[in-house]
């Protein structure tokens, strides 16, 4: 039996749900057996697989326009999008800048923020957008993994399920944000 | 009293007449999702969580009594999609960002989204950016916190007695405010007794410096409270 | 003493918008310089109705009905009228299709199918003067109520002529009298709703400032039914007018015993107060009007316990709207049965309609139930100025319904609008014509309730909040096909959910036009068309190169020199990214050489 390609991305959010992730423990183990990790922020892999993926998990809310394009293209290159975390889910913490000018931020933290060579980034980083979004506010995402990072267990138990071919149960404590 | 015999779900239940159908409910081990009832003060039917189905129409249980053969129904699928649809506009309404709140694990609206099985908000959140009032010695208020659930507004004017709390603005722009909108540390009514922070369901009314540990609220103190007072 | 004539002006507060008061002295000083102040009456009234043609006079004998008189006319209709006896022409009402001149009152068309109960004195009488009011009838009912007729027979009376509540949900009124007189708390309180918030609605402010007396006469009557001996008027602070004439008539009936300890000399004792209200739409709402007489924050509270049971500072309370008022002394002077022959059976009676929009008589019109809507909106309205189509009629103000043109044979009764997803309301009807684009008329009115929702519920909070997002994207062209099933759930929750009438019947305007004009939704989505060219996003100016005579007109006024060319050198360009759209060059164009396209250029 072939292996379940799995993706993981990293858009605006602090890596803390990559690291409950590889916090699973000996269900790492399992999943070392039963899953071939793709493109993600843990492998060297940076894009997606030709025929694509049959799940992604993606960490962060979308914020800059990268991530807005990569969005669209894990939305198509993936069976099951999973949004990973509360930042993905809810916008979280990137979002509170939403309804601050994004031009005066920039600015002000790379311009007038440093004391030498205060220089704006948008020759090398990709600009922000206007508003912060959840995942789910651009594509179509079939899962919500909650929590800010979302336990292991439930991480665990959400893809677990996933392997086995069932509907990921997630209910009560599971649905936990923060 | 007078016995009343009614159905909740399907189960025959008898009550007392005068009773809301939450009241009864609780006492019958049945859940009913609620935000702006809180035992001591009176009900004002505003989250709109805790309606059920009463022969077809939609009615708050904490404001409606229990009559006779009435058959409520509390998980209709309507009921539970509209509770979901009115859990989401809360969420998306104000800025309850969970993780770095210091009601975190101690928030009433947090347990909802586990207890409705909210997935995800399907409406557009809307990030308010309101001024947090610290001015005050002891407490603070984070208005994008707060669900206007009108808890502290009741329980300073029912129990305390000091009136600070009141509404002002309509709309999606409503909020609570301080005597007349001045900033708490200016509002001379308040008698600083602190009720309000106990009260109120989520992280918008704390108390300054405490840790997220500490800041667990008692939500059943002003019921116990009037309790007391009752049997004084 | 030999007085020949009565002139009526009307001064209903629109006619005094167009200066009444002005031809009012004018006409003083002129039949003062005559020396005809002895044969000619000068009366100030409420309301006559056809406020587009304002200010209005009305002539007894003879019923002759002069329109958009001004000053100036003034000299000719004294000489020519009041002394030669003959009319002036020129200023009487003609209907432009049939060219007929009206010759009396009665011929004018906006008249002939109007049946005035309610409305009766209005225009009639003047308002300010009791002797008036008691020289039509006023006062008769209250007096026989007193003397010949028991609580119980008033009540009996009341359900009896099935008079159901003209604020706009209906239910029937005398059992809510009977409610009340059943409840055995010793204080009991009867409220005037007259907090009419809706755009365009002017029913309850008409009665207030053209027959003042009427519903302080129904207040009193309910009063000794149902044994209270306190009620409130509650009148938005907007209606200056009707407070004033309000007040007065009060002080007048007190002086003439009509209200107060002893009223007319039966023991029975009962006064009114008036409460200004501060400008609260939803303080229209029974309950939240109620909080607001006890000096609380205008917010609805939960029903039960109904204000019958529980009420004004928890009392017992009988609150009825204006117009309802208004009809009680009518039933009682003739009988149950004579009401309940006019109108529909399960509607009995009139109905008092503002009839605003695209319309060509708009104005205050009282029909009887049952009267259809094209009647209404064709017959006494005149139908739609400049020959453009009917679109669609809204009834019951911002929460109603839109209607299509299919259903204009639709008799006026709170079934028949109920079933169209419309509500009867307190009485505005808003005609809507082909240049009305139906997603920002829904957009309109959910921008209104949103606004004035209270903040209370979350539903009617946060619900309409969202939906009028959704409502503003979808105008400004970024709607997705999704949005269409998101506005429809959001509607149906805020309906099923609010706590009040306010956001129950919010969403009406949404899932009307959604259910009536789905296709201008769709035609927004997915082709960024806008059939009605109302939408900014979605139209554009474009000239036509054939048409074009380079006069330069167009720009000269362009604001933001979007256009380009040279006089007399055709055609002259029009660049659309620099154009904002404001339609000044299609306006001033001589030759209609600038046409608004809207939709997806291929």
């Amino acid at each position: 039996m072939s292996k379940v390609k799995v993706s993981t991305l990293w858009f605006s959010g602090c890596a803390g749900c990559h690291m409950s992730l590889l916090d699973i423990d000996e269900v790492l183990i399992e999943l070392a057996g039963r899953i071939e990790l793709c493109n993600s922020p843990i492998t060297d892999l940076k894009v997606f697989p030709e025929g694509g993926v049959d799940v992604t998990l993606i960490e962060g809310a979308v914020a800059n326009e990268e991530q807005l394009h990569l969005v669209k293209e894990a939305r198509e290159k993936s069976k099951i999008l999973i949004a990973f975390g509360d930042c993905a889910v809810t916008g979280n913490v990137p979002g509170l800048r939403n309804g601050m000018n994004t031009d005066k931020l920039i600015e002000d933290i790379y311009g007038k923020g440093v004391t030498t060579n205060g220089k704006l980034p948008y020759d090398v980083v990709p600009h922000l957008l206007d508003r912060v979004r959840p995942v789910h506010e651009v594509v179509p995402v079939e899962y919500f993994l909650h929590g800010c990072p979302p336990p292991p267990g439930v991480i665990a138990k959400a893809i677990l399920a996933l392997l086995d071919g069932k509907t990921p149960e997630l209910q009560g404590e599971d649905l936990k944000f923060g | 009293m007078e016995t009343i015999r009614l159905k909740i779900d399907g189960r025959e239940i008898t009550a007392q007449a005068g009773q809301t159908i939450l009241e009864v409910a609780k006492e019958n081990g049945i859940n009913i999702p609620t935000l702006c009832h809180l035992d001591g003060v009176e009900d004002v039917g505003a989250c709109r969580l805790c309606i059920v189905d009463v022969h077809g129409q939609l009615v708050t249980s904490c404001t409606t009594k229990v009559g006779a053969d009435m058959d409520v129904q509390t998980q209709t699928a309507p009921v539970k999609e509209y509770r979901r649809m009115i859990l989401e506009l809360l969420f998306a309404e104000g800025s309850h960002v969970c993780s770095f709140c210091v009601s975190n694990g101690g928030c009433e609206l947090q347990d909802l989204a586990c207890d409705l099985e909210m997935h995800s908000v399907r409406v557009p959140y809307s990030f308010p950016r309101n001024r947090i009032d610290a001015t005050h010695p002891q407490f603070l208020i984070d208005r994008d916190r707060c669900v206007l659930c009108g808890r502290c507004v009741r329980v300073c004017a029912q129990v305390e007695g000091a009136h600070t709390w009141g509404f002002a603005e309509r709309g999606s722009t409503a909020r609570v405010i301080t005597d007349l909108a001045v900033d708490w540390g200016q509002a001379e009514s308040c008698t600083s007794c602190g009720k309000c922070v106990e009260s109120c369901p989520t992280g918008a009314i704390v108390r300054k410096g405490a840790s997220n540990a500490e800041m667990r609220k008692k939500a059943d103190l002003v019921g116990r409270l009037t309790e007391r007072r009752e049997h004084e | 003493m030999n007085r020949r004539l009565d002139v009526l002006v009307c001064s209903g507060a629109a006619c005094v918008s167009s200066h009444s008061a002005e031809v009012k002295s004018a006409l003083a000083c002129e039949i003062d310089a005559r020396g005809l102040s002895d044969e000619i009456r000068l009366v100030e009234t409420g309301c006559m109705g056809p406020c587009e043609l304002g200010p209005v006079l009305l002539i007894y004998p003879g019923g002759t009905f002069y329109v958009r008189v001004s000053p100036n006319d003034v000299a000719e209709i004294v000489e020519e009228h009041f002394l030669k006896g003959r009319p002036v022409r020129r200023l009487l009402w003609e209907t432009p299709e049939a060219r007929r001149i009206a010759e009396e009152k009665k011929q004018v068309p906006f008249f002939e199918k109007q049946q005035k109960i309610v409305l009766a004195n209005c225009g009639e009488i003047d308002p300010e003067n009791i002797e008036e009011f008691i020289a039509t009838g006023g006062y008769e009912a209250l007096g026989r109520a007193l003397t010949e007729k028991s609580p119980e027979e008033l009540i009996e009376t009341l359900v009896a002529s099935g008079l159901r509540g003209r604020g706009g949900a209906g239910f029937p009124t005398g059992l809510k009298w009977r409610f009340v007189a059943r409840e055995s708390g010793k204080t009991k309180v009867v409220v005037c709703n007259a907090d009419e918030g809706d755009p365009g609605a002017f029913m309850d402010r008409s009665l207030l400032e053209g027959d003042p007396h009427s519903v302080i006469e129904g207040m009193t009557i309910a009063a000794y039914a149902v044994g209270a001996n306190h009620g409130y008027v509650y009148v938005r602070a907007e209606y200056p007018l009707a407070i004033r004439r309000l007040k007065t008539a009060i002080e007048q009936a007190r002086n003439a015993g009509l209200l107060g300890l002893n009223i007319l000399e039966t023991g029975f004792a009962f006064d009114l107060e008036v409460r200004i209200g501060a400008g609260a739409f939803v303080c229209g709402e029974e309950t939240a009007l109620i909080a607001s007489i006890e000096g609380e924050r205008g917010m609805p509270r939960t029903r039960p316990p109904y204000p019958s049971t529980s009420g004004v500072f928890g009392h017992p309370t009988l609150i009825n709207n204006a117009e309802t008022w208004g009809n009680i002394r009518h039933i009682v002077l003739h009988g149950a049965q004579w009401f309940a022959a006019i109108g529909t059976p399960q509607s009995p009676g009139t109905k008092v309609f503002a009839l605003s929009g695209k319309v060509v008589n708009t104005g205050l019109v009282e029909v009887p139930m049952g009267t259809t809507l094209r009647e209404v909106i064709f017959d006494i309205g005149g139908g739609i100025p400049n020959g453009k189509a009917f679109k669609a009629v809204q009834t019951g103000g911002p929460s109603g319904g839109c209607i299509p043109a299919e259903y204009l044979d639709t008799p006026i009764d709170y079934e028949s609008l109920k079933k169209l997803g419309a509500i009867m309301g307190s009485g505005g009807i808003i005609v809507m014509d082909e240049d009305n684009c139906m997603v920002n008329i829904a957009k309109y009115f959910l921008d209104f309730t949103c606004d004035e929702s209270c903040g209370k519920c979350v539903p009617c909070r946060a619900g309409t909040r969202q939906m009028l997002d959704l409502l503003e994207k979808i105008t400004d062209g970024k709607g997705e096909t999704a949005d269409i099933d998101r506005l429809r759930s959001l509607g149906m929750m805020v309906a099923s959910t609010s706590l009040c009438g306010l956001g129950q019947s919010a969403p009406n305007p949404v899932l009307s036009t959604l259910k009536y004009f789905g296709h201008e939704y769709q035609a927004h989505i997915h082709e960024h068309r806008c059939e009605a060219k109302v939408c900014p996003s979605m139209i554009r100016f474009e000239i036509n190169p054939a048409a074009c005579r380079a006069c330069d007109k167009c720009r000269t006024v362009c604001p933001v020199t979007a256009i380009t060319g040279k006089p007399g050198t055709p055609p002259y360009q029009l660049d659309a990214q620099t154009c904002i759209r404001c339609g000044r060059c299609a306006e001033v164009c001589p030759f209609d050489a600038i046409a608004i396209n809207s939709g997806d250029l291929n």
